[in-house]
């Protein structure tokens, strides 16, 4: 979507609503209405709303998605133990069911919300809303939105946040970003987890894994790191605390996905 | 359906005809699977009979080095002349309601 209007009108479209363009054309008497607005309009909306939301309270929403099992839980409460003294961090959890990662979360002494889809597979702005009514975002750094394990549906939803973080454990395979080119296409940041395991497997290269991303035109950086090796998680915690800065110091923060998205529109 | 519904009311249909839409290959919609929910989504509506039509979009990409513009696959967005992954994605990403066919 153009993000300078919120329009979805780009330079590869544009010829389909200009005069003559196919869309002008009418049939057997029948009246053509052209519409040309995002089916996911509504979602967008509201996220544009949570984004004002968390601008309000000077709050940096960091939305992390991973297949199941790749350990966006047990890197947010190692993140609470290395860096919650320093910054301020609140989580939203999303799951079919259960309130389990909410309560690991408490455990450390944050504030956590579970949300629970039930058959959805994905975070949608509107749950997110939800979840924010009953957090006090006052004082607040970071929040984590962990969203739904899938590496298809969550890709597609904004939720308002400003950054994606997308976990890829060398457990599954380095090819993961060729195989969910959506998913890893909007990745801000990579992290390869479960490093502690590296040396007992022979079929994962962090070097390919890199390479499979840069193949999605996604120059992202990418850290490898174990949630259970507290020394390892170093230079994520300085990417935390540069993004913070650099959201306290006022510039706009938004996922990268389509960053050209207002170029080409005002070249359009 | 809402979208579709809105038009149809602002335009006084008696029903809608046809749909179209443009999915993109990055757009993380797969047509065949819309077009069966759509089969559901329709029931009731002022859309029940309405065909759905989706164009499919390519996935393009516009090299960031030689300037050359490229069709590419989904999971290997890079330059097919240079070879080079500093590309930005023109088309792929839409998910649009194009139009609306109504009868009045």
């Amino acid at each position: 979507m153009c993000e300078t209007c919120g329009c979805t009108i780009t330079p590869a479209n544009a010829h389909l609503v200009k005069a003559d363009g196919k869309l002008e054309h009418t049939s057997d008497g029948k009246a053509s209405i052209e519409v040309l607005t995002g089916l996911l309009h509504e979602n967008d909306h509201q996220a544009g709303h949570n984004r004002e939301h968390f601008h309000r309270h000077g709050v940096l929403a960091i939305n992390l998605m991973s297949s199941p099992g790749s350990g966006k839980t047990a890197l947010l409460e190692a993140t609470i133990d290395a860096i919650g003294d320093e910054l301020s961090i609140a989580v939203v959890e999303g799951d079919l069911e259960t309130e389990n990662d909410a309560d690991r979360i408490r455990a450390h002494g944050v504030p956590a919300v579970q949300i629970t889809t039930g058959q959805a597979c994905h975070l949608d702005a509107h749950m997110v809303h939800d979840a924010l009514h009953e957090l006090d975002l006052d004082g607040i750094d970071i929040l984590f939105i962990e969203n739904v394990g899938n590496l298809v549906c969550p890709a597609s939803f904004d939720l308002g946040h400003h950054i994606n973080v997308t976990l890829l454990s060398v457990t599954e395979g380095d090819d993961k970003p060729a195989k969910y080119p959506v998913m890893f296409r909007a990745a801000d940041l990579m992290l390869l987890t479960k490093s502690d395991l590296l040396d007992v497997l022979d079929d994962f290269d962090t070097a390919k894994a890199e390479r499979h991303l840069r193949e999605l035109a996604n120059p992202a950086d990418v850290l490898t790191l174990s949630a259970r090796r507290p020394d390892s998680l170093a230079a994520w915690l300085d990417w935390l605390r540069r993004a913070v800065a650099e959201h306290r110091s006022g510039r706009e923060m938004h996922p990268s996905v389509q960053p050209d998205g207002p170029a080409l529109h005002t070249q359009g | 359906m809402t979208q579709v519904r809105k038009v149809a009311a602002e335009n006084d249909a008696k029903s809608v005809t046809l749909i179209r839409l443009l999915v993109g290959g990055l757009s993380g919609v797969e047509p065949p699977l819309l077009a069966r929910a759509f089969e559901i989504a329709r029931a009731g509506t002022v859309a029940e009979n309405a065909e759905l039509e989706i164009e499919e979009g390519p996935v393009v990409v516009k090299c960031k080095e030689c300037g050359a513009s490229s069709a590419v696959p989904v999971n290997r967005l890079i330059c097919q002349y240079c070879g080079e992954w500093r590309v930005s994605v023109t088309e792929g990403e839409e998910l649009l309601l194009l139009s609306v066919e109504i009868e009045t």
